[in-house]
């Protein structure tokens, strides 16, 4: 019996999926989700190969306290907010990064626990809204809020993404020589300040905009996995680099059609589907690579 | 007039000078060896050479059209490198990096220097291979190459053989030979290793206390060069 009803509900999934893609939200957060995904894997793996991935982690904070200051300003497209003051804290925390490298770690610490902290006092403090927990919750782990999100709020997002991999594909070369031998490249003449600058300015842009797909604590997943999961199966940084795209933008679609379909949180889903990725790409690694 | 030229250098960090009034001269075609304790300031020698960081005081003058970017450098391998997913075609092209400023993409003409490094260091068959499956001779020639892509008349190797075992130091000894008496690049080679240094080098820079700058010749008959060698025989003996 048990079987049966499976073979249904199975049946019943491309009539379900055809109902939700007649309403243009659904598309809104699918093209948003695609587009983010595909801009947060692009800069994973050099992230990852830079020990970076602690500042990703640090801005999604500063992100979230950015998020709750917005709300209680009530400014009503908090991106326009949120933006510029996570920009600001990715150039400070480079800066203070580059000096030593502890004291980097400490100040990333210090200052993603302390907008954590004080992101959530400001909501407990002026917050009119009659849901709290609901409100942090969500901004910490996304929401539903990919569904409403408004049509301006879907250009500013597509602009960001395609100003993301415009830049991207143009300093490829460069984030390539920086990310792999910053002794040799700033000795040869590279200007490695001015793009290790740049590669915190796209991650600052990456964070916010991924904010929306996954929530603030989740925002380092969707980077961190995909290039995780792509350098166990690629040799070429080129290949790295599309792999991980790929796996990204194929994840966050199959993780939205399952939120879709069985009603679970969207960004812990997609991140359920990164890890699910990321355990066939090790295992698949190891058979290759013997 | 000399390719490079040290004037009463004063190198250190911070304001604290490791070594003081350093002089000495790198003509077209040299072969020069610094050695040194651990610690006596040949890396940041080194660093200062490559405009990495200021010296303290005194002056390093180029000469004979060389500018400061036209210095290849082979720099020690970080932990990075050895998890790092880049194909050996990608890394050696790299090296053009630095010379192509705002412009993009790798040129026809990046990718043919690219081609002919890799094949003046006998390694056109690693091309497509991945730079952290290669031994450590294999990724250092490898990144040899990529320094000759940077720089054409003078290359600084900070310890190109440190980790590698006999037979491949050998190896690698040979072919840095060839490129200085072949091709005729300068060379500047930060060594611990005084019986290749003597071996190899024309001229060699001993910093610590007291500094020595000469031939090989030279510092085979001045005290300090005698009783290191003399260290380093022993130490191998034992």
């Amino acid at each position: 019996m048990l079987t049966a009803l499976t073979v249904d509900a199975l049946a019943e999934i491309p009539a379900r999926l055809a109902l939700y893609f007649q309403y243009s939200f659904v598309w809104y957060a699918v093209i948003v989700g695609v587009l983010i995904a595909l801009c947060s894997s692009l800069l994973g793996v050099t992230l990852v190969l830079k020990r970076f991935s602690f500042i990703g982690d640090g801005l999604s904070h500063v992100a979230f306290g950015a998020v709750a200051a917005a709300s209680v300003l009530h400014i009503t497209n908090q991106t326009l907010l949120v933006l510029p003051v996570t920009l600001f804290c990715a150039v400070l925390l480079l800066r203070s990064g580059q000096n030593a490298r502890i004291k980097g770690d400490a100040a990333i610490a210090m200052l993603s626990v302390g907008a954590l902290a004080i992101g959530y006092l400001l909501l407990n403090l002026f917050s009119a809204s009659p849901n709290l927990a609901g409100d942090v919750c969500s901004t910490l782990f996304g929401s539903t809020s990919l569904l409403t999100l408004t049509q301006t709020e879907v250009w500013l997002c597509v602009a960001l993404s395609l100003l993301v991999l415009i830049v991207f594909v143009l300093f490829y070369n460069k984030i390539f020589a920086v990310t792999f031998d910053e002794a040799f490249a700033k000795a040869s003449g590279t200007r490695v300040e001015l793009f290790n600058l740049l590669i915190a300015v796209i991650i600052a842009v990456i964070v916010v905009l991924a904010l929306n797909l996954v929530g603030s604590l989740l925002i380092s997943a969707l980077v961190i996995f995909p290039a995780l999961s792509a350098m166990r199966l690629c040799k070429s940084f080129f290949g790295v680099t599309m792999c991980s795209a790929a796996l990204s933008v194929l994840c966050a679609v199959l993780g939205m059609l399952i939120s879709l379909l069985a009603a679970t949180p969207v960004g812990a889903t997609i991140v359920a589907v990164d890890i699910v990725a990321f355990a066939l790409a090790c295992g698949l690694g190891r058979l290759l690579h013997r | 007039m000399a390719q490079i030229t040290c004037q009463n250098l004063t190198l250190g960090y911070e304001g604290r000078a490791i070594l003081q009034n350093l002089n000495f001269t790198v003509q077209a075609g040299d072969y020069l060896c610094i050695v040194g304790e651990n610690g006596a300031g040949k890396s940041t020698l080194m660093r200062t050479l490559l405009h990495l960081q200021p010296p303290l005081a005194g002056s390093i003058s180029l000469g004979e059209g060389l500018g400061p970017r036209d210095i290849g450098y082979l720099p020690q391998q970080t932990l990075v490198q050895r998890d790092f997913p880049a194909s050996v075609w990608e890394v050696v092209l790299s090296g053009c990096q630095g010379r192509s400023g705002w412009r993009p993409f790798y040129s026809r003409r990046d990718k043919a220097l690219a081609r002919r490094a890799l094949r003046r260091l006998e390694a056109e068959e690693l091309a497509g291979r991945c730079y952290r499956e290669l031994s450590g001779g294999q990724q250092q020639r490898v990144l040899l190459a990529r320094a000759l892509c940077a720089a054409q008349k003078v290359l600084l190797l900070d310890e190109p053989v440190s980790g590698l075992d006999p037979k491949v130091t050998a190896e690698m000894y040979r072919l840095i030979a060839e490129l200085n008496r072949r091709d005729g690049l300068t060379i500047i080679m930060i060594s611990h290793d005084i019986q290749a240094a003597v071996s190899y080098a024309s001229h060699i820079l001993h910093i610590g206390q007291p500094v020595f700058f000469g031939t090989r010749q030279e510092y085979l008959q001045s005290e300090i060069g005698r009783s290191f060698a003399e260290a380093q025989e022993v130490a191998a003996q034992c």
